[in-house]
């Protein structure tokens, strides 16, 4: 009896030391993937006991999001007082779908995690208070976003404009838009009915337009192209020949001006500046073909087409395409298209911008930022922006060049919608065909030209009120040029 | 006996020991107590000091009985016990106060059973005298749920006896009879019982018509299962036949056997039984998202309060282990996990290890074959009573609602577990000289 008292005895401890095992395995082991199952609200209701930090303008005073303290188990909740006009760039708060823009990219400092509040963190613990979270200055003007978003009203689209000398966002307007007090509340069905609502709606109105969608950029590629050239041995002087519509290698198919118009009134010969300055097609496809995919493809891509830029702190954004110069082995044809910024070219509103800001700026291309300043509860400045370069797409005297012949656009071009008395306004429109329905409106400048401090970029989608007729200059230029009356007094 | 009629108390006897541990065990369970209150309202406990008086003095007065009536005894039990209490109910009182004060009320009711056991049973042998009365009333009550008018099923499983306001688990009372029981009929029959008559390659087969107890166990553990669908109870009192049966007679057959059994019973209530169909499947899945927020919650939200928990624990009062259904009863484990981490659910381990070591140590202290059986008995169903339930809400093994021995809330399994106390008390504390 006494040996099976001292074997059961050994059994009960493997039993219980099976059950330590896996205590310890549940406990510490697999502790962190445990925790963090999206089905365990602990670590949630912990997080909502933070007060997380405000988001405010580049005034300091417009409240973009903020946090109230409520009284239910969920202890804080976020608001976001300008609704709609702010949705993309601070995102949500949900419970139920987690975080997006800048509520995700910044939410160490947000909810008082980053290393540089540590120690006011730190104090609101010993002292017994909530946890609160750092605040974030944006360099978003709120005057200059309303005026974006006036501009575009009711219509599809979107505008960014930004300082082409730091890369600051000034205005970042998308529509349609959400409200994200809806997603953020904390109730979850009218949170997942939002959500369903929004994400079964074709006009994909969680997705930002201006940084997170793209679309075929028309005519306005054209700059792109014409920095190709310039940076190939091609001058503004240099001429081609002017077809009425263009044969193209390869293929039965012709390459026509917008309208099917002659450019130039039938002259038979155009200069690259001429071209540019009334957006004609078939001289462009001339130089695209000249130059050859390899060369566009090149420029692309020092434009930052098909590449990274960094956006900010991990903020998303989808960069322009331009397919890979191998794709255009057996495509003659497809090359001319994508010199006039149809077939598979793509852009958005952010990304034009920061090219026009590049060509305006000597040369230099900005890294897009939106938050100036990250203080600390207490207000204190604990980090500050610092302008990064992305790159120098351009020499100096070929963006001089370009910066010329983008102002004749406005002068006396394409685009006299946008001219502000007495300031200089170098511009490109666009009237880019979109299989899926009307064209696009689109519209790129920087002004004043010599030394830009702002540089806009506007698309309306699907032309806007105009229907098939929009050009860019008739429907975004318009739109450009208040944004950009705006940026000049306020600066 | 003799030592508990001198003067002064004997040094040997170790009661000292055992005061000092219990006022060390008060000290705990008290500071358990008051951390919940400043955890959660920021505030010592208003009852603080008549806990402390309630509790102090009922443990206190057990310590009295035990050192008149069982001076010998081993000094570990009741403190270890008393710590194991004093902190289930200060996880009680955490996770639901209107409990609290039923919690603390059938502490000191299982105090006063543990008392009037030591007092009535001077020497465990008294108990070897009733063997088929004692068994009969332990199948009885493990039965009773069964009978119309009293029985009530709660949730699916029909194990609770309402005789008016007062409402009981008498499978928890049953359990400790079941095991007077059967280390008094095994002592008396063990030998008749090993008597192997064939050879199946090592293992030396019992007579066929020995093999009765097993057969009996086995039907009833089965009954239990069908009837009441207590798989728990169950799976207890089958385990705990086959262990004495096995320890009583030196047979690995009979434990081989028990396996079989087992395997079979085990088969055919998952073929016939949606609801352990359900709860193999649970256990499997349950962090799949199809079971996460429905059959696989309550698991999966155990998990998680223990992995919240980490290994230091969000602090008495400071986290949510209320979000786990059942936390004070059959959970009570992880919530333990989630406010005092690893080093609360390893120490709440370490101290079911170091009763049943104790336990272990009595049984082999004892000559007498019904003493050393009751204390083998005692012990097993401690231990696998243990192992049953923090497997189960750790995802060990599939869960079947037990509760956790002095911790869980729950007026039947305190009670009744304090008169397993009492028992495994008195078998340790007949003197060397007397057992031999």
């Amino acid at each position: 009896m006494e040996r099976q008292i001292r074997i059961l005895a050994t059994g009960f401890l493997i039993l219980f030391g099976l059950l330590g095992l896996n205590v310890n395995y549940i406990q510490v082991i697999a502790a962190r993937d445990l925790a963090n199952n999206p089905a365990n609200k602990r670590l949630l209701i912990q997080e909502y006991d933070v007060q997380r930090g405000q988001i405010l303008a580049a005034d300091g005073r417009t409240v973009i999001a903020t946090s109230e303290e409520t009284t239910g188990a969920l202890k804080y909740l976020r608001r976001y007082p300008g609704g709609r006009l702010y949705a993309h760039l601070s995102g949500y708060y949900s419970f139920v779908f987690g975080r997006s823009a800048l509520e995700q990219s910044y939410n160490d400092e947000l909810s008082g995690r980053a290393p540089e509040v540590a120690l006011q963190t730190f104090v609101d613990e010993v002292l017994g208070r909530d946890r609160r979270g750092a605040s974030l200055v944006l360099t978003i003007d709120p005057q200059l976003q309303q005026t974006a978003a006036a501009g575009l009203g009711d219509r599809p689209g979107a505008v960014a404009a930004i300082n082409p000398q730091t890369g600051e966002v000034l205005a970042l307007v998308s529509n349609p838009s959400f409200d994200p007090n809806v997603l953020s509340s904390h109730e979850g069905k009218s949170i997942r009915k939002a959500w369903n609502r929004l994400n079964a709606d074709p006009d994909k109105p969680l997705l930002s337009a201006a940084s997170e969608d793209f679309f075929p950029p028309g005519s306005t590629f054209k700059i792109v192209v014409a920095a190709a050239a310039l940076e190939n041995g091609i001058t503004p002087d240099t001429t081609f020949p002017n077809p009425p519509e263009l044969d193209l290698p390869q293929t039965t198919r012709t390459l026509e001006n917008f309208g099917g118009d002659h450019c130039l009134g039938g002259a038979s010969e155009v200069s690259l500046a001429q071209a540019l300055q009334v957006s004609c097609n078939v001289v462009f496809a001339e130089v695209g073909l000249e130059l050859g995919a390899e060369k566009l493809a090149e420029q692309a891509r020092a434009f930052g087409f098909s590449g990274d830029i960094p956006f900010d702190k991990d903020l998303r954004f989808q960069e322009g395409n331009f397919p890979p110069a191998e794709s255009f082995a057996q495509d003659l044809p497809g090359v001319a298209f994508s010199a006039i910024g149809q077939k598979d070219v793509r852009t958005n509103v952010l990304h034009l911008a920061l090219i026009g800001g590049a060509i305006g700026n000597g040369g230099v291309m900005m890294q897009p930022k939106v938050v100036r300043e990250v203080r600390d509860p207490t207000g204190r400045i604990v980090r500050r922006l610092q302008p990064q370069a992305f790159g120098e797409p351009l020499s100096p005297e070929n963006a001089g060049a370009l910066t010329q012949m983008m102002q004749a656009v406005v002068d006396s071009g394409t685009g006299t919608a946008a001219q502000i008395s007495g300031i200089s306004v170098a511009g490109k429109t666009g009237t880019a065909q979109n299989p899926g329905g009307d064209p696009h409106a689109w519209f790129v400048a920087f002004a004043p030209a010599e030394q830009p401090t702002v540089a806009v970029a506007v698309v309306v989608l699907n032309g806007g009120d105009l229907g098939s007729e929009a050009t860019g200059g008739a429907v975004a230029a318009p739109i450009a040029r208040t944004v950009m009356e705006e940026a000049l007094i306020s600066t | 006996m003799t030592a508990a009629a001198a003067p002064r108390p004997d040094p040997r006897t170790r009661r000292n020991t055992e005061l000092g541990l219990l006022i060390l065990a008060v000290l705990l369970a008290l500071g358990a107590y008051a951390l919940v209150g400043l955890g959660k309202e920021e505030r010592v406990p208003p009852g603080v000091v008549g806990y402390g008086v309630l509790l102090a003095g009922g443990y206190l007065l057990a310590h009295m009985v035990v050192r008149r009536f069982a001076p010998h005894a081993d000094p570990l039990f009741l403190p270890t016990a008393g710590l194991l209490a004093g902190l289930g109910f200060a996880v009680v009182y955490r996770l639901d106060p209107d409990r609290a004060a039923a919690q603390a009320s059938w502490l000191i009711f299982g105090l006063g059973l543990f008392i009037v056991t030591l007092i009535a049973i001077r020497d465990h042998r008294q108990l070897d005298a009733y063997t088929y009365t004692i068994g009969l009333l332990g199948v009885l009550l493990l039965l009773l749920p069964l009978a119309p008018g009293i029985g009530t099923e709660i949730r699916g499983a029909r194990v609770w006896v309402k005789l008016g306001s007062l409402q009981f688990q008498p499978a928890e009372i049953a359990k400790v009879l079941i095991v007077v029981f059967a280390a008094s009929y095994l002592s008396a029959r063990r030998q008749l019982l090993a008597v192997a008559t064939r050879r199946l390659g090592p293992i030396a087969l019992p007579e066929p018509r020995h093999l009765g107890p097993i057969l009996v166990a086995w039907g009833v553990s089965l009954a239990v299962l069908f009837f009441e669908k207590d798989l728990g109870s169950s799976l207890l009192f089958f385990g705990l036949v086959v262990v004495m049966l096995w320890v009583a007679t030196a047979r690995g057959a009979y434990l081989a056997l028990g396996g079989l059994l087992f395997a079979a019973g085990a088969l055919f209530a998952y073929r016939s039984f949606d609801h352990v169909q359900d709860r193999v499947a649970v256990w499997l899945g349950a962090l799949d998202p199809q079971f996460i927020q429905d059959e696989g919650f309550q698991i999966a939200q155990s998990l998680f309060a223990m992995a919240t928990g980490g290994i230091a624990g969000v602090g008495l009062g400071l986290g949510r282990p209320q979000d786990i259904p059942d936390a004070p009863t059959d959970f009570v484990f992880a919530a333990i996990g989630e406010e005092l981490g690893l080093l609360g659910t390893m120490a709440v381990l370490m101290l079911f290890v170091i009763l049943i070591a104790r336990g272990i140590r009595t049984a082999l202290a004892r000559s007498d074959d019904f003493g050393r059986l009751l204390a083998v008995g005692l012990t097993t169903i401690l231990a696998l009573q243990t192992f049953v339930i923090v497997g189960g809400v750790t995802r060990l093994i599939p869960l079947t609602g037990v509760t956790l021995p002095f911790v869980s809330y729950g007026g039947s399994s305190l009670v009744a577990n304090f008169v397993l106390l009492a028992l495994l008390v008195r078998v340790s504390s007949v003197t060397s000289q007397e057992g031999r």
